[in-house]
């Protein structure tokens, strides 16, 4: 009820308000980045262990399947995680015209750089 | 006069750009808070430009054996092995920031000498374990 009153009896008919989404970023940010913690050790980890090997090695280790999911996860948290942080970057310091097309051009980035990450973790997973 | 009657007399004037601006943020001290919000920020760029390098390296692998021997020899050359040092850090970092922020989200740890501490165990622990990944790494490849 006291929410309530703190509206005009126009504002509540004409449905005006929150958009809903005030605390979507920032929350979306948080989650990305909790799933990360032990996405981006396993992977710091795993390069470590890596580091010398030569391509049928690392090959053989993308065809785990546990890895091939590990790195898939990985690449959708790390891409929106990468996206909303580059996003308030953006916002925060481009203060001219070419917010908006920075603004998508990154959007852009980061969504084909998730795909083609995707792609070629799938092609290893499955090739021969 | 306010800012209409100004815009009024001289109207090829742009009124914000006349407005007495804060002080610039070079006239003040660094201070390790934000110092370390700045880092924060840096260091997911750099880890954002690390994130184009492992793309980069699942699609040179699944390219075939050349591709992925070109990239792992610049990986392995001293300018890679720089940069590869550098994104341990910003990982290291980014990480041990990360953690500080979600712990602050709790409403917590925001007292002046809680900041300072944690601030400080930040920067001890990212030094520590870039150190620590990198003498194992060394130790891997003997």
């Amino acid at each position: 009820m006291e929410r309530q009153r703190l509206r005009s009896p126009l504002g509540r008919a004409a449905g005006l308000g929150s958009a809903k989404e005030g605390v979507g970023h920032w929350w979306l940010e948080r989650v990305t980045a909790v799933a990360l913690v032990p996405l981006t050790l396993w992977l710091a980890a795993s390069l470590i262990m890596l580091s010398d090997s030569d391509y049928a090695s690392f090959i053989a280790w993308l065809k785990s399947p546990f890895v091939a999911l590990s790195m898939l996860l990985l690449l959708i948290a790390l891409f929106t995680h990468l996206a909303l942080g580059l996003q308030v970057v953006i916002e925060d310091y481009v203060h001219s015209g070419a917010m908006v097309p920075l603004l998508v051009a990154m959007r852009f980035a980061c969504v084909a750089l998730a795909v083609a990450g995707t792609l070629a973790t799938l092609r290893i997973f499955f090739g021969d | 006069m306010t800012a209409q009657q100004q815009k009024a007399a001289r109207p090829h004037v742009d009124v914000r750009a006349t407005r007495p601006l804060s002080p610039h943020l070079q006239i003040y001290r660094p201070q390790l808070t934000s110092v370390l919000s700045f880092s924060h920020r840096l260091s997911g760029i750099v880890l954002g430009l690390c994130a184009l390098v492992l793309v980069a390296l699942l699609i040179a692998a699944a390219s075939g054996p050349r591709s992925y021997n070109a990239l792992h020899a610049f990986i392995q050359s001293w300018p890679g092995q720089i940069l590869l040092f550098a994104g341990t850090f910003a990982f290291f970092l980014h990480l041990c920031g990360g953690i500080r922020h979600l712990f602050w989200d709790t409403g917590r740890g925001f007292e002046l000498r809680t900041i300072y501490a944690s601030g400080w165990t930040v920067v001890a622990v990212s030094v520590t374990l870039t150190a620590i990944a990198w003498i194992v790494r060394s130790m891997l490849s003997r």
